[in-house]
């Protein structure tokens, strides 16, 4: 059998695994919506600053969901290898003549199924709110891909941390560190007004401004190379990073002759 | 040679990282179609060499066979020849029993055309079609083991391996996967290798049973054999008053050894020649009266009480082998 059709059946499974867990499913769609509405409500006086790129907030903050529901990803993909390390169900595929691949494989795609359903409704209620998108359709298409790409990204670290740790409840518990990232980022500000040096200092550091800057391009910019360049650019490298450590994870978890 | 659905172990061996030898060196053969129950106290190897002769942890020394195939130079072929319901039930609580049939047919390769139907048949005969569709989170401890035995069988393995498979469950739900797994032996000629903390279990399942202890093969045998070699029957009695005791077991003291009585009853291996009748005599003309008086023909319990030195019970059950993670540190 072929790894493809592995992975597929693995990917089945945690759609499956997902959509049969309200709390996996509301949260990831609900709660970013809900603080960018809030942001967006707050926040608009914001674009008054000299500087600032674009006169509607929330055309600066559409790309705050898709980052915060690739955070979501990322505990969803986690916490299912771990619970399959703590049931033993590892175990058990392990007896089949399954290749390890098609586990992470499966795992990743499953997520990233999710996410794009997810993206799908963000836009949509964007569109709803007034969401003007200075790239045009072909733009739109282009932040679905990176916003998939981010997506795997900090599902693989999930993967990641699950797989090594084995435990859900580390996986949750590193889910504040994540967040604390995406708050030392240029997500509520550009990084040229953010007053504080230090933050903004760190903002510029810090990959996960790079990927907000690269999704709100789109958006508010049209086509920036620089910006996609860069967004693109971390984003595949954390991915990169993250699926090259949990298949060495797997490899160290899934032990056989 | 090993038969094409038989296990042979010769010299096998498994020591982790700062540890003593988990396994120390266990031979033993198991023909085909034979159950073979692996009876052993917490810790004395038997999960670990259940997870070796499954491929899923190599050996530190010697060989085994198993359907014929190598377990380390041969380990796909292996998995291609086995089932297994390692310990606790390895199911996804999210997933329905018809999702983990779909999951298992495709990833065991069973043909397309031939998966729901395999699946199906699988469900039915373990019993769970009225539950087919419900998520396993809300199944009950034996039609999890069920569901788990079901999904071992997916690929008709010829060599089945079952870590403990009854533990925890009610007695209904043992006796049910009882028969299963006689059935399978029986009629369709699958290799059953069982570990078990019940000696009940080995008794009424097993064609030969072997014992391990720190590692080592203490004892093996049909479970028969190995009662024979304890020979004599024990006689317990509880007296009627409580503080007859003393004058009871003197009585029985004439009849052969003390050996362990439950609290309050005394009791005696028989020696050679001595009988029932012949106690119940000594008793009258003492004028003890008793409660209770019992014939014991000797058991698995007594076998592995003679070869351990201590009593095997549910609360003596084996400690999971450690985590796979933690057996690849170990390597």
């Amino acid at each position: 059998m072929s790894l493809l059709a592995q992975g597929a059946e693995m990917a089945r499974r945690s759609v499956l695994q997902t959509l049969r867990q309200p709390a996996m499913v509301i949260p990831p769609i609900a709660f970013p919506l809900i603080l960018m509405a809030v942001n967006v409500g707050g926040l608009q006086a914001a674009t008054d600053l000299p500087g600032f790129p674009t006169d509607s907030y929330l055309d600066f903050a559409i790309a705050f969901p898709f980052i915060q529901g690739s955070l979501f990803a990322a505990i969803n993909a986690g916490s299912s290898l771990a619970r399959d390390v703590e049931t033993g169900f590892l175990a058990r595929l392990a007896l089949t003549p399954m290749q390890r691949a098609a586990l992470l494989l499966g795992n990743l795609a499953g997520v990233m199924t999710v996410s794009l359903i997810s993206a799908g409704i963000y836009l949509a209620v964007g569109f709803a709110a007034g969401l003007r998108f200075e790239a045009g359709a072909p733009g739109v298409l282009v932040l679905l891909v990176l916003a998939l790409i981010i997506s795997l990204a900090f599902a693989s670290l999930g993967a990641l941390i699950g797989l090594r740790t084995g435990s859900g409840e580390t996986v949750q518990g590193v889910f504040p560190l994540f967040f604390v990232l995406v708050f030392l980022s240029s997500n509520a500000l550009p990084r040229e007004l953010i007053e504080q040096d230090w933050f903004r200092a760190i903002a510029t550091v810090n990959p996960v401004s790079y990927l907000f800057e690269g999704l709100r391009s789109l958006v508010i910019f049209g086509w920036d190379a620089e910006a996609l360049a860069l967004g693109f650019g971390f984003a595949s490298a954390i991915a990169l990073a993250g699926v090259l450590g949990s298949a060495s994870a797997l490899r160290t978890r899934l032990v056989r002759t | 040679m090993t038969a094409s659905n038989g296990i042979e172990v010769l010299g096998l061996v498994r020591e982790f990282k700062g540890g003593p030898r988990a396994v120390d060196g266990i031979e033993l053969a198991v023909a085909p179609g034979e159950i073979y129950g692996f009876l052993g106290p917490n810790g004395a190897g038997k999960s670990t060499t259940v997870l070796m002769l499954t491929t899923l942890l190599p050996p530190t020394a010697g060989t085994a066979r198993v359907a014929d195939h190598d377990i380390v130079a041969e380990g796909p072929a292996v998995r291609a020849a086995i089932g297994a319901a390692l310990q606790e039930a390895a199911l996804d609580p999210l997933l329905t029993a018809r999702d983990h049939m779909r999951l298992q047919t495709t990833l065991q390769g069973v043909p397309k055309a031939d998966r729901r139907r395999r699946g199906d048949e699988l469900i039915e005969r373990m019993g769970l079609a009225d539950a087919a569709d419900r998520k396993v989170g809300g199944y009950s401890g034996g039609m999890k083991r069920r569901l788990d035995l079901a999904l071992a069988l997916v690929h008709r393995p010829r060599v089945l391996f079952l870590d403990e498979p009854t533990t925890g469950l009610d007695p209904s739900s043992r006796a049910d996967l009882w028969q299963e797994v006689a059935h399978l032996a029986r009629d369709e000629g699958v290799t059953v290798f069982l570990t078990t903390q019940y000696l009940e279990e080995a008794d009424v399942l097993a064609d030969r049973v072997g014992i391990i202890d720190h590692g080592l093969i203490v004892a093996e045998g049909t479970p028969e054999t190995l009662k024979a070699q304890i020979g004599r029957p024990s006689v317990e009695a509880v007296p009627a008053e409580r503080g007859d005791r003393n004058r009871v077991a003197a009585v029985l003291a004439r009849f052969g050894a003390p050996v362990a009585a439950s609290p309050g009853a005394a009791a005696v291996r028989l020696e050679p020649g001595e009988d029932l009748v012949s106690v119940v005599r000594a008793l009258d003309a003492e004028d003890v009266r008793v409660a209770d008086l019992q014939l014991h023909q000797p058991s698995l319990d007594d076998v592995f009480l003679a070869r351990t030195g201590r009593k095997l019970d549910a609360g003596d059950a084996e400690a999971p082998a450690p985590a796979l993670e933690e057996q690849e540190v170990a390597r």
